[in-house]
């Protein structure tokens, strides 16, 4: 019997621009003195321009990790990226040299952060901080520098931003401070922003007004957005796309809609079931039972399966997809649907 | 309870709905963390070469202290004989002969006893002090805080060798190994107290500390209970150090002739006694400060090495 | 900021005032009788006594003669010793050399401190970092006295690079003592910066740095060692005030007429004025570097601010 291979699987319906971001079979590992932890295991997608993906998981799920890989901003040691490739325009980050690697942050690829208060440096202002991306990658001089920073703080709505430009971080609200980051990150003009969890830190009402920002930003540059996040109303808002993650593997991708209205793999559905939602009023909530598995120690099969409430133990009937023993692949469900579960057909009920 | 029960039962409890699960770390969170981090350390630390040295220079330092005859080869320190006068190490005496003619290692050796006692003395009264002080201050703050934190820092401002110096010379509290402990404690015991008050305070604003006091335990339960063991790790690894640095501190007083006076052995003594003839017989300062040096490194070594163990921020 | 100031210069009044009293009743409570010592062989006519005691205020409880003694000094009077010589004169000899000396320790603990704690934490658990670590500990370990002979016997007396005593060479007497003073602080600076370093490069700033496309150097200068020496330069900052109060061993074996020197004479010869006269001085040096140091705190982290 034959599988697709997961690495191979090209999702239609998405390919409408080009494709300025690849990853292909990422692996990531993280190599310390206590054993090897694998934080990324065979990640793959596209992003084209001005496509919003979401990338969906909970913590330690290699989401993260896996947007770090892209940036080359992974700590190594101990993390190793070991495998499969990241091509950017055309080009294999992970074979350019270093230099070259670090032109196509800033101008290429930027990122923002989840905690902008400890990702900007407290000892300069953030006229500097923002300035500095001008001076390292044109440079500007100091002070024209000043006077772009000042027009970036102005295009992502910081009030009084001339008055502001010599203000430490310290001195500004949550979301002034992830206007920042965002500032630094666009001011380049990048082909693709990800946002690493960029409304997790603030207050609801402002997680709204910064991705309206984002949304705003987008369309405006066509950039495209990897969105990382464990928000899923945020992922239903603003993103095109989803990808979700589970123990460093995408468990099921689609287009928003598809995805949330007939989840196809049995984690997305218990995401689904655990978020209280408007319309649902009353409802119960269904926690996925069980811990998130220990990257150190994956479990054999399906990584789910512990957890799973469909899952099929000693299934004679269905040689291959036993749960606890075989891994199931990435593969097309329905229509513009993947999901990597051996009974996908019938969670989506088909 | 293991901890991985504890996380379990939290678990338990948040999703049978008992307990938000907010409140729940508060109850026994100090011997389940304290637990981990001592288990954790000591497993660090059996891994740990320099912690391994420290220990064997350590012990061999206590065992010359309390038996030097096991060491001083046969030889009686105040046995002595001026034909041999400043005669350099042999095969027959390891160390020589000092300037009186008597045998050069039981010397040496037999200094071992004094250094010990004054350095456990000290670092005693130096924790009394400290701890009592730095509690009282941190935990009772306002007033009480602001007087005990500018007698300390009176005590800070006076340079620690001078201090002891002073008063050693005032005559207060004689000459003898006591007086030169304590002298060295009261100029000493300021970073201990420092070190607990601010571990005290930092503690004190803990949720699991206002946990406690919303159900109804008193001041001093809390204190004892809840906010001083927190404080046991830091003030362990100084008390180490500190050993190593107030047995330096008391060979260096008596080397300037104020601390142990003769007939008493003593390595501060021996070096102050050689220092002279450094040009013509320099085995005489060489072997008290050689054995001096690893006797005080083995106590920093033991303190670094419990240091990194107790502290996570520093592994790698 | 300068509210601040004010109030910390406020607070440093207690401190100097309890610090010098400590001392001067731990002096004038010293045995024997320094008048009829003064006498030696031949023994003072009691009326000269009598005549002595009465000028240097020994008939007084102790807390009149402190008061006496502290408003003397608040009008710039040190008061004399037994002799009549003003304690400013062996100030004025001996503070120069204490500046000298301190201000060669603390060129080398900074230099070699900071350059081989930077170096140690850019490659953490690296060879080099590892030499820095084992020889920290080595230095902390030997005692100033020990440091000060074997500096003594090696480079002075086997090599002959450096004098062993006095400062008949100039500047070039203080290198070797200097380096003795410094070398424990020496030895923490080096482990402070190395912390202190690897601890930032783990910071989220410096990833985001990095996420920035920022070339390494401005990442490593700008991003990380900028943030990581405030530390070091406190630390560094407040030691001078610890090294010009904490030099009697080094002053001692390295025979150097500083101010260490001048005080241990001092209280060896049961010179009351000239004891009290110079602690207090010293108390002032180190209250004052700390208070420098931190109002250089605030000007070097912006999110310290004194109200």
């Amino acid at each position: 019997m034959t599988r697709p291979d997961p690495s191979t699987s090209v999702l239609p319906g998405t390919g409408l621009g080009t494709p300025v971001l690849e990853v292909d079979d990422l692996h990531v590992e993280f190599r310390t003195r206590s054993g090897v932890v694998s934080a990324v295991n065979g990640v793959s997608y596209s992003l084209t321009e001005g496509e919003t993906l979401a990338i969906l998981g909970e913590s330690g799920s290699g989401k993260s990790v896996s947007a770090q890989a892209i940036m080359g901003i992974l700590d190594s040691p101990p993390a190793v990226i070991s495998g499969g490739g990241i091509h950017f325009e055309g080009r294999d980050l992970l074979t350019m040299s270093p230099e070259e690697q670090r032109k196509v942050r800033g101008p290429g690829i930027s990122m923002i952060f989840q905690d902008a208060l400890s990702s900007l440096n407290p000892v300069y202002s953030v006229g500097y901080q923002i300035g500095e991306m001008f001076r390292a990658h044109r440079g500007t001089s100091r002070r024209d520098a000043k006077k772009r920073a000042i027009e970036l703080m102005d295009r992502v709505r910081i009030p009084g931003a001339a008055s502001r430009v010599n203000d430490y971080p310290h001195q500004f609200s949550g979301g002034m401070r992830q206007r920042v980051m965002i500032a630094m990150a666009i001011a380049l003009d990048p082909r693709v922003l990800i946002a690493d969890e960029p409304t997790t830190a603030l207050d609801v009402t402002v997680q709204a007004q910064v991705m309206d920002l984002l949304e705003d930003l987008q369309r405006d540059t066509g950039m495209g957005l990897v969105l990382i996040t464990h928000d899923l109303g945020v992922v239903n808002e603003v993103a095109d796309n989803v990808a979700v993650m589970y123990a460093g593997r995408i468990v099921e991708r689609g287009t928003v809609d598809d995805v949330f209205s007939n989840p196809a793999h049995p984690y997305t559905d218990g995401l689904m079931s655990s978020v209280p939602q408007v319309e649902a009023k009353g409802g119960r909530l269904l926690p996925i039972d069980g811990q998130p598995p220990n990257l150190a120690a994956i479990p054999s099969g399906c990584p789910f399966h512990p957890r799973c409430s469909r899952r099929r133990l000693g299934d004679a009937a269905a040689p291959g997809r036993e749960c606890a023993t075989d891994l199931p692949p990435l593969r097309l469900v329905a229509p513009g649907r993947e999901a990597a579960c051996h009974y996908s057909e019938e969670v989506l009920g088909v | 309870m293991t901890e991985q029960q504890q996380a379990d039962l939290r678990h338990d409890e948040v999703t049978a709905g008992t307990t938000t699960g907010l409140a729940a770390p508060s109850v026994d969170v100090t011997s389940a963390r304290q637990n981990s981090l001592w288990s954790d350390a000591s497993r660090d630390l059996r891994r740990n070469p320099l912690f391994w040295i420290g220990v064997v220079l350590g012990f061999g330092f206590l065992l010359m202290a309390v038996f030097p005859q096991l060491f001083a080869r046969g030889a009686d320190p105040r046995e002595c004989s001026l034909s041999k006068s400043n005669q350099p190490p042999s095969a027959d005496a390891w160390f020589g002969f000092d300037q009186q003619g008597c045998d050069y290692l039981a010397n040496v050796v037999y200094g071992a006893r004094n250094s010990l006692i004054i350095g456990l003395l000290a670092v005693v009264v130096v924790l009394v002090l400290g701890v009592v002080v730095g509690a009282l201050s941190g935990f009772f703050s306002g007033a009480v805080d602001s007087l005990l934190s500018r007698i300390t820092d009176i005590f800070y401002a006076i340079p620690f060798i001078l201090g002891a110096i002073v008063i050693l010379r005032s005559g207060i509290l004689g000459r003898g190994v006591v007086a030169v402990a304590v002298a060295l404690a009261v100029f000493g015991w300021m970073t201990a107290m420092r070190l607990v008050r601010s571990q005290v305070i930092a503690v004190k604003g803990s949720d699991y500390v206002a946990a406690a006091r919303a159900m109804g335990a008193s001041s001093l339960r809390i204190l004892v209970r809840h906010i001083l063991p927190n404080a046991v790790a830091p003030v362990l690894v100084y008390a180490t150090i500190t050993i190593g640095v107030l047995i330096a501190a008391e060979a260096t007083l008596t080397f300037l002739g104020v601390g142990l006076q003769r007939p008493a052995i003593s390595w501060g003594l021996q070096i102050e006694a050689g220092q002279s003839l450094l040009r013509t017989a320099p085995h005489l300062v060489f072997f008290p400060s050689l054995i001096l040096t690893l006797t005080v490194m083995a106590f920093v070594m033991m303190g670094d090495a419990l240091r990194d163990a107790l502290d996570p921020r520093q592994r790698a | 900021m300068g509210r601040y100031i004010a109030r910390r210069l406020l607070l440093t009044i207690p401190v100097l005032i309890g610090a010098s009293f400590l001392i001067f009743a731990l002096v004038y409570a010293l045995p024997g009788d320094p008048i009829r010592a003064l006498g030696g062989d031949r023994p003072l006519a009691p009326a000269v006594v009598a005549q002595l005691r009465d000028e240097f205020n020994l008939n007084d409880p102790l807390w009149l003669q402190y008061v006496k003694y502290m408003g003397d000094l608040l009008q710039g009077d040190f008061g004399t010793d037994f002799r009549g010589r003003p304690v400013l004169d062996t100030v004025e000899r001996t503070l120069p050399v204490t500046i000298r000396l301190t201000i060669v320790a603390i060129a080398f603990e900074a230099v070699i401190g900071i350059v081989a704690g930077v170096l140690a934490g850019i490659r953490r658990n690296g060879f080099l970092d590892n030499v820095v670590l084992v020889s920290s500990t080595l230095v902390v370990s030997i005692p100033i006295l020990v440091l000060g002979f074997v500096a003594q016997f090696v480079f002075g007396l086997q090599f002959g690079w450096f004098p062993i005593a006095g400062i008949q060479e100039g500047w070039y007497s203080y290198l070797l003592p200097g380096l003795v003073l410094a070398a424990g602080s020496l030895a923490y600076v080096a482990r402070l910066t190395r912390t202190s370093v690897a601890e930032n490069l783990r910071a989220d700033f410096v990833r985001t740095a990095k996420a920035k496309g920022l070339p390494r150097r401005t990442v490593v200068v700008r991003h990380t060692l900028r943030n990581s020496l405030i530390p070091v330069v406190t630390f560094i900052g407040a030691d001078i005030g610890t090294l010009m109060g904490g030099a009697i061993v080094t002053e001692t074996v390295f025979n150097l007429p500083g101010l260490g020197r001048a005080v241990f004479d001092a209280i060896q010869g049961q010179e009351g004025a000239v004891v009290v006269g110079i602690v207090t001085l010293m108390v002032f040096f180190f209250v004052f570097f700390n208070l420098a140091v931190d109002v250089l705190y605030a000007v070097l982290d912006p999110r310290i601010r004194y109200d």
